[in-house]
């Protein structure tokens, strides 16, 4: 359980965070989303005790990071994949790390073999790959069997194999009762992956809540229906003051549920040959929500 | 302990370090050789000149300490290794003993080796350590080098890039004290409590204080290597507070 509360920091003149509050449940895996710039990695440096906020605090299982023994063993986290010294072997890097908090060296074995880096541990870490220094990132993160894990854009440079490895594996370790905080720019993976959403934009709070609630408040209730009895779909649907627009042979009607729509058709006698209400997307409701916040754009092109 | 360990494996689990140990042992030993085998009658073969190539390492020693701190910025394991240990500061202490314990240990090597080549190619010359003064200058290496090493982790948790503290220390050591000396009036006063200067006003090196004929110095030699100390150990801390106090 991860919990902040009017967490505000500044470097010089710009505000990263802004009296930010929130909890993040264990048992879950919860997405923070954010354009670029929005406070994401200040808010989780913020949380690992690196940086120090302004105001308010985050305690992590009611306690500050600082205020952690051993903090590997409570909360793991990957920030930046490229921390690591390139000329030391992964098997080196970690047992360096597990010896800063007395974790057994057989540990890092383990937590390699569980990311697949086991033929490569005694080699270089300077000449890994993005997506083997993801592993290794996530080794790190690991390495303590945490209850807490922020990860900071962990898909990055992995191939869509690694992907679907690492989101298995981030459920696993969320049914296990642990506290997951995962950010990404990959809309469609963080569909799939995360149950509750933390999104912030310009480091304030602008949602927070299950993944499912928050595309279905932002994005807009429509059907779609294709008839070869248009005109008589259209008559009934202006009977009942419904709105819709028309798009090439189909019809858009907002505002009303699927069941509704077919009903009406059948009373009016029209043949449909489909009937789908338009499934929102992560990503709409991402960009209508954080439209308005986003840091960096491209003139012109922002939406 | 578990500190120490991890900063004993950060420290031999990278090449650098093994370089720059070699080329500090293989740099002063080898000019004491040249040095030694050169002298004829123009040098006397004492304890106190056969180290005198000493320095040579302990620029070496020098950059090892400040890469082993400074590179950690660079690299962002030091972001790691607060989030392991988010206090810091026991770290940093680690760091500085593990270091300063090699750069001691390597110091040892060049005094002890370097008085070694003294007696072996002088077999006549009176090289017994029978003063404390000869032994100030041979075993004093291994305390200077380990001070050095100290002074290097601090430098580098001071500047935070690789750099810019390997930058300003190869300056200050080859440039700056040389050229300090050389201001008129008042140079020669502040050369005198110079940090480099002093290490070697403890050493008993007699040959830059008299070939630059400073004359009388303020201090002993023990109370340069106090004062030497003093400066390593005063920057290494101002290192560690300020690294606690600032966003990693």
């Amino acid at each position: 359980m991860i919990e902040a509360t009017g967490l505000t920091k500044r470097y010089g003149d710009t505000m990263a965070v802004n009296d930010l509050s929130f909890t993040v449940a264990p048992g879950r895996v919860t997405g923070f989303l954010g354009p670029n710039g929005a406070g994401k990695s200040t808010t989780m440096r913020l949380i690992l005790g690196l940086d120090t906020p302004n105001s308010g605090e985050v305690r992590i299982d009611g306690k500050r990071y600082r205020e952690l023994h051993d903090p590997l063993r409570t909360v793991g986290a990957l920030l930046d994949a490229t921390g690591r010294h390139p000329g030391r072997s992964a098997r080196d890097h970690l047992r360096w790390l597990a010896a800063t908090n007395k974790i057994p060296e057989t540990r890092v074995a383990e937590v390699l073999a569980f990311v697949g880096l086991t033929d490569v541990a005694k080699k270089k870490a300077g000449g890994f790959s993005l997506g083997m220094l993801q592993r290794l990132g996530i080794a790190t993160a690991l390495l303590g069997d945490p209850r807490v894990l922020l990860l900071d854009e962990p898909g990055n440079g992995l191939d869509p194999e690694g992907i679907l490895w690492l989101r298995q594996m981030m459920h696993a370790l969320a049914a296990d009762g642990r506290t997951i905080l995962v950010s990404s720019h990959l809309m469609s993976e963080m569909a799939q992956t995360a149950q509750d959403l933390l999104v912030i934009g310009r480091g304030a709070l602008m949602y927070q809540g299950t993944t499912e609630e928050f595309v279905a408040r932002a994005t807009k209730k429509a059907v779609k229906v294709r008839s070869p009895h248009l005109p008589a779909l259209r008559e009934a649907l202006t009977a009942r003051a419904a709105v819709f627009e028309e798009l090439g042979d189909a019809l858009v009607v907002s505002e009303m549920e699927s069941d509704a729509v077919g009903e009406l058709a059948f009373a009016a006698g029209a043949t449909l040959h489909e009937l789908s209400p338009a499934q929102g997307s992560l990503e709409e409701a991402f960009l209508e929500l954080t439209g308005e916040a986003v840091e960096y754009h491209a003139d012109g092109a922002a939406r | 302990m578990s500190l120490l360990k991890a900063e004993r494996i950060k420290l031999f689990s990278t090449s650098s370090p093994w370089w720059c140990t070699g080329l500090a042992i293989a740099a002063s030993l080898g000019f004491t050789i040249v040095f030694v085998a050169l002298a004829g009658d123009t040098i006397p073969v004492t304890v106190s000149n056969t180290q005198i190539a000493g320095s040579f390492g302990l620029t070496v020693i020098l950059v090892l300490a400040v890469l082993s701190s400074a590179s950690e910025f660079n690299w962002g394991t030091m972001r790691v290794t607060f989030q392991a240990v988010p206090r810091r500061a026991p770290v940093l202490l680690a760091k500085a003993v593990v270091v300063g314990l090699w750069c001691g240990l390597t110091g040892l090597v060049v005094g002890f080796g370097s008085w070694g080549i003294g007696v072996a190619f002088n077999p006549g010359a009176d090289l017994a350590l029978d003063s404390g003064a000869d032994w100030r200058a041979v075993a004093g290496q291994g305390l200077v080098y380990l001070l050095t090493g100290v002074l290097g982790v601090g430098v580098g948790l001071l500047l935070r890039s690789t750099g810019l503290a390997l930058g300003v220390t190869l300056v200050w050591t080859q440039l700056v004290e040389g050229l300090i000396v050389l201001i008129p009036g008042i140079g020669k006063d502040i050369y005198e409590w110079l940090p480099f200067f002093s290490a070697s006003q403890f050493i008993g090196s007699s040959f830059a204080a008299s070939a630059l004929k400073l004359g009388d110095l303020p201090l002993t030699p023990i109370g340069y290597g106090v004062y030497f100390a003093a400066i390593c150990l005063v920057l290494f801390g101002i290192g560690v507070v300020v690294n606690q106090v600032r966003d990693a």
